[in-house]
């Protein structure tokens, strides 16, 4: 999509909802070197949610849609959960069909796109929780690594299910009491990007949306192996305040603490050696980039 | 969208566009003596599928084999075997989420592991064609047919249509992109066949040519926007009505569910066009008329003969959609007659209970004979069952008393 697509005839300008006729003023689509430092100063992919106030995954949210290579060519796959109460605000196709199948939806999707596009890249990037993901959606999260189809998955691991109210999942820690729970988890949490590893991932991340810049990295990196290479994953941690008990201004420590070394969610990558050689590449003409940026800019002072 | 007719253009595997009235109605006919599992194949090879997601189950692995030879050979732009019908289904849903022409295969237990995607195909609103090859879905698990699975597809939001012979399955592989895929219809079908009966035996189909084909899907005369980023991402909005519990949510459900139904409701006049009526009825003044659909329309003519050597006249009424529902071609059909013997390849007899509700007089209706988990049905029962009604004494049937 160009942003000649989403342009206003202006005769009706006027009566355009207010965030769409911003979305066609200050939106960064087609826009190479957009990223987190966008946030407040154009406009979001995402427009007011529903989530609990401080909720982390708002968060992750706004860093992820400011930080997609080329969201004027992508299209999201969600899931039911606390997600599915954003994706409406999205400024990106993105489908919600059931709870679990999304990365089956995205395989069809990614398949369907490449036939009608041959000559174009569209990205597909799915994200849902570690319910979706992990365990009713487990076979066709591992289905779609094992066939090597080529998008992202993401998941907002806040270790429960939280759309209905705090159930055990599998990505819960053992231990921990909960709903359907009521003695404690029994059994570890699930070590998912390890599998991801095996089943075939090129890429795979565990880390926390603590701090923008790295989002935007592990986003950029997990897209771009995604698009040339093969299936990446990321897990990120938004820990789900409201059952755990936390104030709205207590996700962002929750999420520094659990990063610390040796905690669950320190960072932790995977990069296969094809994955690596086109990151090396894509860090080089980055750089390149950025050089003949500062001398064009030099030159204009 | 295409804004010029792409009819008389090549696709992608060099096959002519045709114009799909004259494919289907004019064009030369060469008769072929295929099973149906290959009169399946022959008819998506006409189809310009852009995606086809395939799962082994019998009776329909056949088929689904078949159209990856197609594949191979570059009618179809991608193929797969997926990991379950539920996973199978939802991969499809994806490929037409993102504009593609989809087309896939299953039967019995396959349809019931994949059933909660249909609803979410038809609120969806992709027009995606399933092929329902039917079978056992029971417990001890049976590979025979039975149309049992066909009455849980009936309030899906999906058209079902029934198909009771071969050339039936190969006009309306093609026949049904073209009614699903229109703006003011926009759904998925299933397409279905009683398996083995139609999918395993060969039979003579007269078949269009090999090098024309079905104008291309334009995703772009969807009623919703196709997800593709093609067109502005329009769901951006600030109040969604999603899981939300107020008057205004519950509202935009609701008359979404409407929509969807009423979309099966303007199905109608395209399906009596394009097939040649909903119903087909034959001997319509006879006072006892057999009506069903599948194969027990074709066991029913059987019965007809062996009813007109005893000088007792039958007419027949075939059903060929189920959704749309013909009432008031059933209604019609069925004014005049004393008795409404309805055969059906299950155990339920799903079909008699919607004809019962349909027509004043419900009385008239004998619901049976019903076989199930493989049986066949001899014309002989299906006869004996109307003497019967009638007080006439037949012969006794082996295994059934008398
Ligand atoms: C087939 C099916 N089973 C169960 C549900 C109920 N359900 C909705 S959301 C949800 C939990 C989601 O948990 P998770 O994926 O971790 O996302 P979160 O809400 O925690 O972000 C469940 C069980 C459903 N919608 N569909
Ligand atoms: S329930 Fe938990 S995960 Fe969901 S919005 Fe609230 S804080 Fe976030
Ligand atoms: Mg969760």
């Amino acid at each position: 999509m160009s942003k000649e697509r989403i342009k206003i005839a202006p005769e009706m300008f006027d009566i355009m909802p207010p965030e769409y006729q911003d979305l066609v003023q200050r939106a960064t689509y087609g826009n190479e070197t957009r990223g987190w430092k966008d946030i407040g100063t154009s406009k979001e992919l995402i427009e007011e949610h529903s989530l609990c106030a401080g909720c982390p995954e708002s968060m992750a949210f706004r860093y992820i849609l400011a930080s997609l290579p080329a969201p004027e060519d992508t299209v999201m796959v969600g899931s039911t959960g606390c997600t599915s109460l954003v994706f409406p605000h999205v400024g990106v196709h993105n489908i919600h069909s059931l709870f679990g199948n999304q990365n089956a939806i995205a395989s069809g999707l990614k398949r369907a796109l490449t036939v009608r596009f041959p000559d174009r890249v569209k990205d597909v990037v799915v994200l849902a929780g570690d319910g979706a993901t992990v365990d009713i959606g487990l076979d066709m999260t591992l289905q779609a690594w094992f066939r090597q189809e080529k998008f992202t998955t993401i998941c907002f691991d806040n270790e429960l299910y939280a759309n209905t109210g705090g159930q055990e999942s599998g990505l819960m820690q053992k231990g921990f009491v909960a709903k359907m729970a009521p003695v404690g988890k029994t059994f570890e949490k699930v070590r998912l990007p390890e599998i991801a590893r095996e089943s075939g991932c090129h890429y795979v991340v565990n880390c926390t949306v603590s701090k923008p810049n790295l989002v935007e990295k592990v986003i950029k990196n997990a897209i771009h192996v995604a698009r040339e290479i093969g299936p990446t994953y990321l897990q990120l941690y938004t820990p789900c305040i409201l059952e755990i008990g936390k104030n709205s201004m207590e996700g962002l420590q929750e999420m520094r603490d659990s990063e610390k070394p040796a905690e669950r969610f320190s960072y932790k990558e995977y990069v296969s050696d094809q994955a690596k050689e086109l990151l090396t590449e894509l860090a080089a003409k980055e750089k390149e980039r950025k050089a003949a940026a500062k001398k064009q800019l030099a030159g204009q002072a | 969208m295409a804004t010029q007719s792409l009819v008389g253009t090549k696709n992608r595997a060099g096959q002519m566009v045709a114009d799909p009235w004259e494919l289907l109605h004019t064009a030369e006919r060469t008769p072929s003596f295929f099973t149906g599992s290959e009169v399946i194949k022959e008819a998506v090879r006409r189809a310009n599928c852009d995606v086809m997601i395939a799962y082994p189950i019998t009776p329909q692995s056949e088929a689904a084999a078949l159209i990856g030879e197609l594949f191979a050979e570059g009618f179809i732009g991608d193929y797969f075997r997926g990991e379950s019908e539920f996973a199978v289904m939802s991969q499809c849903a994806g490929a037409a989420f993102g504009g593609a022409r989809v087309f896939t295969t299953t039967a019995g237990p396959g349809t019931m592991r994949a059933m909660e995607n249909f609803p979410m195909w038809a609120g969806a609103r992709l027009p995606i064609q399933m092929i329902v090859t039917c079978r056992g879905i029971n417990s001890p698990l049976s590979i025979q047919p039975d149309t049992l699975e066909i009455s849980y597809l009936l309030n899906t939001g999906m058209l079902v249509w029934h198909a009771e012979t071969a050339q039936d399955f190969y006009d309306w592989i093609l026949k049904g992109y073209i009614v699903s895929e229109e703006p003011d219809v926009h759904l998925p079908l299933a397409l279905c066949c009683d398996g083995f009966f139609v999918t395993h035996t060969k039979d003579m189909v007269n078949l269009t040519p090999a090098d024309q084909c079905l104008p291309p899907y334009d995703p772009y005369r969807s009623p919703v926007p196709c997800m593709d980023m093609e067109c502005p991402p329009v769901r951006m909005m600030r109040d969604p009505f999603v899981m939300k519990s107020n008057y205004i949510s519950y509202a935009t459900h609701a008359s979404w569910q409407q929509e969807v139904w009423a979309a099966i409701e303007r199905s109608r006049k395209h399906a009596i066009r394009w097939l040649d009526g909903l119903i087909e009825v034959e001997n319509p003044d006879a006072d006892i008329l057999i009506v069903s659909s599948g194969t027990a329309v074709s066991q029913g003519r059987e019965a007809k003969c062996l009813l007109e050597d005893d000088g007792i006249d039958i007419g027949i009424v075939k059903i060929k959609t189920l959704r749309p529902w013909p009432a008031e071609e059933i209604r019609e059909a069925t004014r005049k007659a004393k008795h409404i013997i309805v055969p059906e390849f299950n155990v339920t007899g799903w079909l008699a209970k919607e004809i019962r509700a349909t027509i004043p007089d419900a009385g008239r209706v004998l619901a049976g004979p019903h076989v199930c988990g493989g049986m066949t049905m001899p014309p002989e029962i299906i006869a004996a069952d109307i003497k019967k009604r009638l007080g006439i004494q037949s012969e006794s049937l082996a295994g059934r008393g008398s």
